[in-house]
């Protein structure tokens, strides 16, 4: 087995009572010293993979794996391991140096080694002075860092964080997710992180894990993620894109919106049915006559950064187009990508069209 | 002239609350204090409070103090486990209102009650003749008068615990395991200290009544236990000593104005 891996899932399923499980049969592997982001919407099966990893459930069925030791009836206080929590979790009634000690007088360090150690993670988060600070005198930024640096401050091979952004606003979590990337840098120990928002998997991790209803759908690096989503749902969940049915006629060459487009897909069989992906961003506006695709503009909205068109071709197709150049609502334009623009992902199947196409 | 209008309103709500003060505590204590400078034959004197001073009554405040602590400790000892099961279980609703039921029965009839059961013939000593230990005098000891007290107190104690440990942030928990807490640290570090103002609030209203208990030590105790409850309505109602049953009196709210003090709720500097 590979040394570098430092957490293994085997055929992992947690079941509660006669509920569907939450984890379904999940297998996977993460390597030291990488940053990880488990993504997906709310009840995919995220926040249960971290709880067992930390230690807080146990799986109903399969096994888990610590640098190769089998993990599972070890409870979390005896684990290497440490969480950052959604909501902190910091004792209210401990002040900051207690809090981030915390740790460190379980394990009965002498008294000189917790003051280092403290002063130094505190130092790491950017809160030196602060030690002996109430926690509800603190703010939210800075209990995150204080949450951060009580995990930190025991040196755990694998550091858990659960949502730990969600609960800033928009400035603050941007201003974070930098940090938290650059203290993953410096540490380097494995992040696991936890996330719903695409936006902030794609900016953090070396690697994503796409999870939905309690199974990993894609894992890859943000840009495979976000270039070749491998499904519907992975499409619709990364970032803003048209999802649009076609049919692959051979390698290279893809038939939608009732026209054939050139393609970099291959190794479809003969006139499958996929779905056709792609981002907003790589359609170009031009002429009617330059474009590969005709549409008429039903709306359009001024996003900021671009402007956000939302168009209509002769099939009835919606194409979503992000642009910096205006378009009037009811205008004829003209839609240009590059074949590489064009992501080609077989059809998910799904309980509706199993069997019914074969 | 509307914001004078609305302050006068204000008041006019706080009437009824601040006669019922003004009545039922503010008059009593101030009758109870100038009724502890009087002697049996209506003269201003001080002797009731030299006569406090002496060992009988110092030996009866010892004494007061000693069963209510021990009363509070058995509550406490009983009720924090049960609190924390009870936060536990499934149907906590039911359960707390089988707890909380018991307190609506009047607390002489639960008095008379245990008379039943702890007498010669009741139901323990029947039970202690089928396993061949014999009957036992159980009325009128120390082991009755503190067992009845704790049973009718408890619900105090397990009221507040029980809150107390509901409100407390289950994910506390997970951290403190997860920085490699035992379950016996995690409670000793983080359980205990946040909800230790339950705790207090129990103590409280266990200990505070137990100070001046009377019924229970008369009918189960037999009077063997005398504490300044017995004493000051022994006073009242057998020697119409009124002077001196106010002045013991006077010394139980001055205990128990400095216990709430002591055990009182001192939210240093939270400001939210």
């Amino acid at each position: 087995m590979n040394d570098r891996v430092i957490i293994r899932f085997e055929h992992v399923t947690k079941q509660y009572d006669d509920d569907p499980p939450v984890l379904d049969d999940v297998s996977f592997e993460m390597e030291r010293g990488k940053f990880y982001t488990l993504l997906g919407p709310s009840g995919c099966g995220k926040t249960t993979i971290l709880r067992l990893i930390a230690g807080f459930i146990e799986p109903t069925k399969g096994n888990i794996y610590f640098n190769g030791k089998l993990m599972n009836g070890v409870p979390a206080n005896k684990r290497q391991v440490n969480t950052v929590f959604q909501d902190y979790a910091l004792f209210p009634h401990l002040n900051v140096f207690e809090n981030v000690a915390f740790g460190l007088r379980i394990k009965n360090l002498d008294k000189k080694t917790i003051e280092t150690k403290v002063r130094e993670a505190l130092r790491f988060v950017n809160l030196e002075g602060y030690e002996n600070r109430e926690i509800h005198e603190m703010s939210g930024g800075q209990r995150q860092r204080v949450a951060i640096a009580r995990a930190i401050v025991n040196e755990p091979e694998v550091l858990l964080l659960d949502e730990p952004l969600s609960a800033l606003d928009l400035k603050l979590r941007t201003e974070m997710q930098y940090e938290l990337r650059e203290l993953q840098r410096r540490l380097g120990i494995t992040f696991i992180f936890v996330t719903h928002d695409q936006e902030e998997a794609l900016a953090m991790s070396d690697e994503i894990f796409v999870l939905n209803k309690g199974k990993i759908e894609q894992r890859g690096t943000p840009k495979d993620i976000y270039d070749e989503p491998i499904n519907r749902f992975v499409a619709d969940f990364i970032g803003e894109s048209n999802i649009i049915p076609g049919k692959m006629l051979a390698d290279f060459s893809v038939e939608f919106a009732g026209k054939q487009f050139e393609c970099v897909d291959h190794g479809f069989e003969p006139n499958e049915p996929v779905d056709i992906v792609i981002r907003p961003e790589d359609l170009e506006i031009t002429t009617r006559e330059q474009g590969k695709l005709q549409v008429r503009v039903d709306s359009i909205l001024f996003r900021g950064v671009h402007y956000e068109l939302c168009c209509y071709d002769d099939n009835g197709n919606e194409w979503l187009v992000h642009s910096t150049k205006k378009a009037e609502v009811g205008e004829e334009i003209g839609l240009y990508f590059e074949p590489e623009a064009i992501h080609v992902m077989r059809r998910v199947e799904t309980k509706e069209n199993r069997g019914g196409e074969r | 002239m509307s914001g004078t209008t609305k302050n006068y309103s204000r008041y006019l709500y706080a009437i009824p609350y601040a006669s019922w003060m003004l009545l039922f505590v503010i008059a009593p204590i101030i009758l109870i204090f100038y009724y502890s400078f009087f002697d049996i034959e209506g003269h201003l004197t001080l002797d009731n409070y030299k006569r406090f001073l002496t060992p009988v009554y110092l030996r009866m405040t010892i004494s007061s103090f000693w069963y209510a602590f021990l009363i509070t400790a058995f509550s406490l000892l009983i009720a924090y486990p049960t609190a924390y099961l009870l936060t536990k279980t499934k149907h906590k609703q039911l359960w707390l209102l089988l707890i909380i039921l018991p307190t609506w029965v009047n607390l002489l009839l639960k008095v008379y009650a245990f008379l039943g059961i702890f007498g010669t013939y009741g139901l323990v000593n029947a039970f202690f003749e089928t396993i061949g230990i014999g009957t036992k005098q159980l009325l009128f000891t120390d082991f009755s008068f503190v067992f009845v007290s704790v049973y009718i107190f408890i619900p105090f104690m397990i009221l507040p615990i029980f809150n107390a440990l509901e409100k407390l942030n289950p994910s506390l928990v997970d951290a403190a395991q997860d920085l490699g807490a035992s379950s016996w640290t995690t409670f000793r570090r983080v359980i205990f200290p946040l909800t230790l103002d339950g705790v207090k609030a129990g103590c409280q209203a266990v200990f505070i009544p137990s100070l001046s208990l009377f019924m229970i030590t008369r009918l189960i105790a037999g009077n063997r236990v005398i504490t300044l409850g017995t004493a000051v309505e022994q006073h009242f109602l057998v020697t119409q000593d009124w002077g001196m049953g106010a002045t013991i009196a006077v010394f139980l709210i001055i205990a128990m104005a400095l216990i709430m003090i002591v055990t009182g709720n001192r939210k240093w500097g939270v400001k939210q």
